[in-house]
């Protein structure tokens, strides 16, 4: 797969780097004159993945999470968030809609339903003890005047 | 992320101003709560016109209130929900609640 560009940021897993963080993502693809609703969708879906790495993989600690962005041919931007926290037992189990480890915190068990519905494509890969990373990949529609 | 707050008449208002994700949810959740346990109003309205951004935190910040104004005899009305929200709104199924209405919209003519 060719790179065109390609941007990598770390931060603290603290809530407040949420805002943060989505904001970032949204800087860097904003080069590919996104509409509003595509920016809007890759926002809400960093603001997911960002989240389950503060609220699950680091749940009783603050750890480092990264966040890579490229973009690829065919305006598609792939992004990827990972962590080096508890990681995730039962991966299919996690993504299913409603499914949460954490109803004390009031989470709907929505996250990667909204990452799967604002994106093309998600991969996850996790081990337990080791962290997780969540990919997703978005294509974005080309502006008439970009041809 | 700010809230302004009325009360009127045991209808409490909470306009939501900003961004609403894990962080800032838990602000207003804790702000919401605490007026509803010393003013128990009969009706919480949450104000979206003024939200620029939410993830599925607000799901749940709504479904919280939500069982809380249940539990109190209460209800809850969420209104002026802006357009960018509602792709959101509809995934998460609280459409089933009959609580969201629209900017512009009454919930009569939902």
């Amino acid at each position: 797969m060719k790179v065109l560009n390609e941007m990598e940021f770390s931060f603290e897993s603290r809530s407040s780097n949420e805002s943060f963080a989505r904001s970032a993502v949204s800087s860097f693809v904003a080069q590919l004159d996104p509409t509003i609703s595509e920016l809007n969708e890759i926002r809400t879906a960093v603001s997911e993945a960002v989240t389950n790495c503060i609220v699950h993989a680091y749940k009783n600690e603050i750890g480092r999470i990264s966040v890579t962005v490229k973009i690829v041919p065919e305006n598609t931007v792939v992004i990827k968030v990972r962590d080096s926290g508890c990681g995730i037992e039962n991966i299919q189990q996690a993504m299913e809609p409603l499914f949460t480890t954490a109803p004390g915190e009031e989470r709907a068990g929505l996250g990667f339903a909204v990452m799967q519905s604002f994106t093309d494509r998600i991969s996850v890969r996790s081990k337990p003890g080791k962290g997780t990373s969540v990919t997703m990949r978005k294509a974005l529609s080309r502006r008439v005047s970009n041809g | 992320m700010k809230t302004s707050v009325t009360l009127d008449d045991g209808v409490l208002t909470v306009k939501i101003c900003g961004e609403i994700d894990h962080h800032t949810a838990a602000l207003v959740r804790k702000e919401t709560d605490t007026l509803i346990q010393q003013k128990r109003p009969r009706e919480l309205i949450l104000d979206f016109s003024s939200v620029t951004f939410m993830d599925s935190s607000g799901i749940g910040l709504i479904m919280g209130r939500y069982r809380i104004m249940g539990l109190f005899g209460g209800y809850l009305r969420v209104v002026n929900v802006p357009e960018n929200l509602e792709k959101l709104m509809i995934l998460s199924g609280l459409g089933a609640l009959k609580v969201i209405e629209r900017r512009g919209e009454m919930r009569e003519s939902a």
